[in-house]
């Protein structure tokens, strides 16, 4: 019993922490969600009231429904998944042949590495995205280039488009896809490969048949690293995006801020959290799966 | 499938891992490389594999050149030292995977897996994943996936590294008789002699990037031809000694001490010094206080290290110094009838000495 009661202080401060800083903040938007717009201060009414001994709950899933009713919202929902999922292919696409060369890198330069992978994170996000405006416009750096030079005649568009929302989550989070493949791929015991070849494996072959699924855990690591922040990205397409994009961040942060319609804007979150936790289930279980085969 | 290295060197900045090292191998043989970690054993074995490439020299299977070509176009397989067995893999996959690179069609893959499987006898755990074997089940597979190509060289190396003692002695007859059953050559890196002598047809003994010796254990044992390759393979006690007359036998006077030795070698000139080199079971230690001759040497009874077969007796000689006998526990009670400190005679026949030059 009082090796149990010992034990709690151990257990304790980690689930103190997570029922602080996220469960109690779950609690509240899920309470707003719940509650209806007023003309008040905070923005929203009581989700029960208790007056004279008698309980009376004043909550509805109102919220909710009307986030099916508008078109817009399942729309900003999709297009999300889309052009997060788009963008984390083309990140894993960029970043793990980075994360490969930075692992075979002599060690004594792989750290050099590193830091220059994560030196833009000293920098503002905003600022790193605000930069890419003057890049990609139509009289940026990069058409001016390109005219200069002769390859085109008129400026192409990039900024205000999906390309633009595309450049800007893959460079914003190309660090959290190479960080953790690179530390998977580091680890990777290099006689295996030597076994691989000396057994008659042509390099792609090698690769295919050892580096990659060796690294799985990596990549889904990393992909997962990506994609979920990449969702509810808000920055990044307004921006760089143009007035037709839609993406569920930024739904968000007009209901939020524009129409002052809190309870809605609770609602898009925890229906984007509900949805977010459908990859990361799937993400638990194939590691568990994949620890339970080879632990 | 004669296997020859000519000349070959290999150097990693200013370590010279491997230095003009020539050695041929013969079809169906097993060559034991024999000697101290970092003395180049694993870095020749990779070149043979085409890890490393030589600065030097050539390396050549059936007469042709090997070194121009990649790892995975050689007729060679090593089995590494940890194994290195693909932990994504069944046990069977793992074996597929080299016929797999040839192309080989499915039902071929399959019978070459069988084949193995039932040479290392593991066919119950085709379907396992390597963590879930042993230590020697591990070694099995890797032997195992190494001979699945049929290579016309197989490189072993450190095999018994990973296990302990007692699995270490039965896999090391294990392995052979597997070997020999195939008839493929076979080249085992290993730094244990015991190891060495068990296994092999024949042992190089490598030292400092350079062979020092090269012969059959009886050879490597029974003639060492320097004081590296005596003091490497089994205990051998070393006394200086300069030629005094040269006939049909030779005679020494022993430096710092008054007897003479008297030898079967007939290299030797007067007045060149050289290392007397008797083995401690070719001395015989007697209590009895027998007449001073040539090939005799008195002295007291320093150590005595029972190790059940026989016992390893140390004496301490008038000058000091020690010398090492073997003496048989024929009897039961053969222990209790020598004591430290009791005087002792030491003996040897004029075959069992060695003349080793001092220089080296
Ligand atoms: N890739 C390498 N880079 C630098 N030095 C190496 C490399 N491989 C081996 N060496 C050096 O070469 C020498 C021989 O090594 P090795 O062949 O592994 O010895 P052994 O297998 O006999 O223990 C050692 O001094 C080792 O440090
Ligand atoms: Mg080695």
């Amino acid at each position: 019993m009082s090796f149990l009661r010992r034990r709690i202080w151990v257990i304790l401060p980690p689930y103190l922490w997570l029922l602080i800083f996220f469960a109690l903040p779950f609690a509240f938007i899920l309470k707003i969600s719940l509650a209806e717009t007023a003309v008040a201060m905070p923005p929203y009414g009581d989700i029960w009231s208790w007056t004279s001994g008698k309980f009376e709950w004043l909550g509805s899933l109102d919220n909710f429904r009307f986030l099916l009713d508008d078109e817009i919202y399942v729309l900003s929902y999709l297009n999300s998944l889309k052009l997060a999922a788009i963008s984390t292919l083309i990140a894993l696409l960029i970043g793990y042949p980075m994360a490969l060369a930075i692992a075979r890198m002599p060690e004594s330069i792989r750290s050099f590495m590193l830091l220059l992978v994560i030196l833009p994170s000293w920098t503002s996000f905003l600022i790193r995205i605000y930069a890419w405006i003057g890049l990609l416009k139509n009289n940026g750096l990069i058409n001016h280039l390109l005219m200069s030079i002769g390859v085109i005649d008129e400026p192409i568009v990039m900024l205000h488009t999906n390309f633009a929302i595309y450049v800007g989550i893959v460079y914003g989070y190309l660090p959290f896809m190479i960080l953790p493949i690179y530390a998977n791929l580091v680890k990777l015991d290099l006689r295996l490969i030597e076994a691989a070849q000396d057994l008659g494996a042509r390099p792609a072959r090698v690769f295919f048949s050892i580096t990659l699924p060796l690294s799985l855990s990596g990549i889904f690591a990393g992909c997962f690293l990506v994609f979920i922040p990449s969702v509810g990205e808000f920055i990044i397409p307004d921006l760089l995006g143009g007035p037709d994009t839609l993406m569920i961040g930024k739904t968000l942060w007009q209901e939020f801020f524009t129409n002052r319609d809190w309870p809605v804007a609770s609602a898009i979150a925890v229906v984007m959290l509900a949805i977010l936790m459908v990859p990361i289930y799937i993400y638990r279980r194939i590691e568990l799966k994949r620890l339970g085969i080879e632990g | 499938m004669s296997v020859e290295i000519l000349n070959v060197s290999k150097s990693f900045g200013d370590t010279h891992a491997v230095q003009d090292v020539s050695l041929t191998i013969e079809q169906g043989e097993i060559f034991a490389l024999l000697g101290g970690s970092g003395c180049g054993k694993t870095t020749l074995l990779r070149m043979l594999a085409g890890f490393e490439s030589p600065d030097s020299g050539d390396v050549r299977i059936n007469g042709e050149s090997i070194l121009a070509l990649p790892p995975f176009h050689r007729h060679v397989n090593m089995m590494f030292q940890s194994y290195a067995l693909f932990p994504h893999m069944t046990v069977e996959k793992n074996i597929a995977f080299g016929p797999a690179q040839d192309g080989l069609s499915k039902q071929e893959i399959a019978e070459r897996v069988d084949e193995v499987l039932e040479l290392v006898q593991m066919e119950r755990y085709r379907k396992r994943k390597p963590a879930q074997l042993s230590g020697g089940q591990q070694q099995r597979i890797a032997l195992a996936r190494s001979l699945a190509k049929k290579p016309s060289l197989l490189l072993l190396d450190e095999p018994m590294a990973a296990l302990d003692k007692k699995l270490r002695m039965r896999m090391q007859l294990e392995l052979v008789s597997i070997v020999e059953q195939v008839g493929v050559t076979c080249i085992i890196v290993t730094h244990d002699q015991e190891e060495a002598m068990t296994m092999s047809n024949r042992i190089a003994i490598m030292d400092a990037g350079r062979i020092r010796q090269v012969g059959t254990p009886q050879e490597i044992y029974e003639y060492p031809n320097s004081r590296m390759t005596a003091e490497f393979v089994g205990s051998i006690n070393l006394l200086p000694a300069t030629v005094t007359a040269c006939a049909e036998s030779t005679t020494l006077q022993l430096k710092d001490a008054a007897s003479t030795v008297v030898c079967r070698d007939t290299r030797a000139r007067e007045g060149e010094a050289y290392l007397v080199a008797i083995r401690p079971e070719k001395v015989a230690l007697s209590t009895e206080d027998e007449a001073a001759g040539p090939n005799c040497l008195r002295g007291v009874i320093d150590d005595i290290a029972y190790l059940g077969s026989h016992s390893v007796v140390h004496v301490r000689l008038e000058n000091g110094k020690i010398m090492q006998a073997h003496m048989s526990n024929v009897s039961r009670d053969a222990r209790t009838q020598i004591d430290f400190e009791q005087p002792v005679t030491l003996s040897w026949e004029p075959e069992s000495v060695l003349l080793i030059s001092e220089d080296d």
